[in-house]
């Protein structure tokens, strides 16, 4: 049965009718067409549908869209300024090289955003715990680690 | 997934009315929408806590810590109360799965699921918890009924947990290095005269070890645990550890909570 689904996603309303078993990623890529956010392995593990919901980083293939209701969702669509400048993070990933194919990119730039508000100066243990919950098949996860790094510091100057 | 109905109740007692025939609970949905997706679960009706003010708290007066069964990992992990009365309890919240996963899961939805490899029963037999529903309480001893069981009946909603603060405690685990889960994950907890030692993901369901609860009471050391030998009956065996490796990492995993508690 179709139900009604009500949330802030980047900043503006939307209202949507769903079923109730569509989940928050399937909302977010085929009705709002906002097709950065990435399904990897729909099982919980990759975080490749990383999304932020009210400011924490969360897999959004492990959700309902009805456990988003009155939730403010941001995706990797919402992190630039609205002119095309890169936020820090996305910035720190570009300079350091931080992607090889991209597909695992918007969810580590949504965790590590949510990661650096809270560690403006990570060590690169507390970078590598951070990823526990995103898998990357192409760069050995060493340049996303600098970037990341390099991400949380920026956002901590620019503050 | 199959369709369901979906709730959304404002109070236990609306949720409790809810909870009739084929209807589940979900709480962060970090194991069942998952469960859903592979119809290993097919629900006639979703019953969501999410929206349930009082089931989120965490209380503690310095004795006794309560944790409300919505209360995600990532908030016990965070609790300034948590890591002052409890800090293993913290700690062991903050190793549960990936940060994303620890936004959503909850203490409740760990201990009704009761898988055989999770964090938190541990911490509920160890810390000698009571489980609050809104039948009544459990006792800790007598909840963990045996994989994936518990002594929860149909329809019957945990609220809180409360966990008893410890003189020092410790929660060790050694790490499915895919998964996160405990292949074997040991909490020692000593209350002053008596110890408790619980052990997840070695057998079906977390258990008490006697035996270490005995010499730790004696003389709370690493080296009253370093001998001995956990039996491999029963345990579990499969691709990632055999049931006499688990044995052996029950002893290991002690000893070095038991290192670490002095700590
Ligand atoms: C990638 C990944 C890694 C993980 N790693 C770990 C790990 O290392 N250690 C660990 O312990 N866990 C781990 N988990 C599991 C995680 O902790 C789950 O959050 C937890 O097991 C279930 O909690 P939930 O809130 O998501 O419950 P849900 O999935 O919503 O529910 C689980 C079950 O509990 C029932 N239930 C929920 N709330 C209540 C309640 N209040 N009263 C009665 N019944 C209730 C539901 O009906 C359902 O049957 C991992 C999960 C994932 C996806
Ligand atoms: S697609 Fe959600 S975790 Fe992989
Ligand atoms: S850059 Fe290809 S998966 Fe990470």
């Amino acid at each position: 049965m179709a139900v009604k689904v009500s949330l802030k996603v980047n900043g503006k309303s939307v209202s949507a009718e769903v079923e109730e078993r569509t989940l928050l990623v399937t909302l977010i890529r085929e009705q709002l067409r906002l097709t950065g956010t990435h399904v990897g392995c729909d099982t919980a593990q990759c975080g490749a549908c990383t999304v932020s919901m009210n400011g924490m980083a969360v897999k959004s293939c492990s959700m309902l869209a009805m456990q988003a209701e009155g939730a403010d969702v941001m995706t990797i669509e919402g992190v630039a300024k609205p002119d095309g400048t890169l936020h820090p993070m996305q910035a720190a990933f570009k300079e350091h090289h931080g992607l090889q194919c991209g597909f695992c990119t918007p969810g580590m730039v949504m965790n590590a955003i949510d990661f650096a508000k809270h560690h403006p100066n990570p060590s690169e243990q507390e970078i590598r715990e951070a990823l526990e919950g995103n898998l990357c098949r192409c760069t050995g996860y060493h340049n996303i680690v600098k970037a990341i790094g390099a991400g949380a510091r920026a956002m901590a100057a620019s503050k | 997934m199959h369709a369901f109905k979906y709730h959304r109740p404002s109070s236990v007692n609306d949720a409790a009315a809810l909870m009739k025939g084929e209807a589940k609970l979900l709480a962060g949905g970090q194991t069942l929408v998952q469960t859903m997706k592979l119809r290993l679960a097919s629900p006639s009706d979703i019953i969501d806590l999410g929206t349930i003010k009082d089931l989120a708290g965490i209380k503690s007066d310095g004795k006794t810590v309560t944790i409300g069964a919505m209360a995600r990992h990532a908030d016990v992990a965070h609790s300034v109360d948590v890591k002052k009365a409890i800090p293993a309890l913290a700690a062991l919240a903050a190793m549960i799965g990936d940060r994303q996963v620890r936004a959503m899961g909850t203490c409740g939805g760990s201990i009704a699921n009761n898988d055989p490899a999770a964090d938190y029963p541990a911490a509920v037999l160890a810390l000698n918890a009571t489980i609050t529903t809104n039948k009544g309480k459990h006792e800790a001893d007598k909840f963990f009924k045996g994989m994936f069981e518990t002594a929860l009946k149909p329809g019957e909603i945990i609220t809180a947990v409360s966990f008893q603060a410890p003189k020092r405690a410790a929660y060790l685990k050694f790490k499915n290095q895919a998964s996160r889960f405990a292949i074997v994950g040991v909490f020692v907890a000593d209350f002053g005269g008596t110890v408790r030692v619980a052990v997840t993901g070695a057998g079906p369901s977390v258990f008490r070890q006697a035996d270490m609860e005995k010499a730790l009471a004696a003389k709370f050391a690493p080296e009253s645990v370093a001998n001995i030998k956990v039996k491999q009956d029963g345990l579990n065996s499969d691709m990632h550890a055999s049931a006499e490796y688990r044995a052996h990492l029950v002893t290991v995993m002690a000893r070095r909570a038991v290192e670490a508690a002095l700590k």
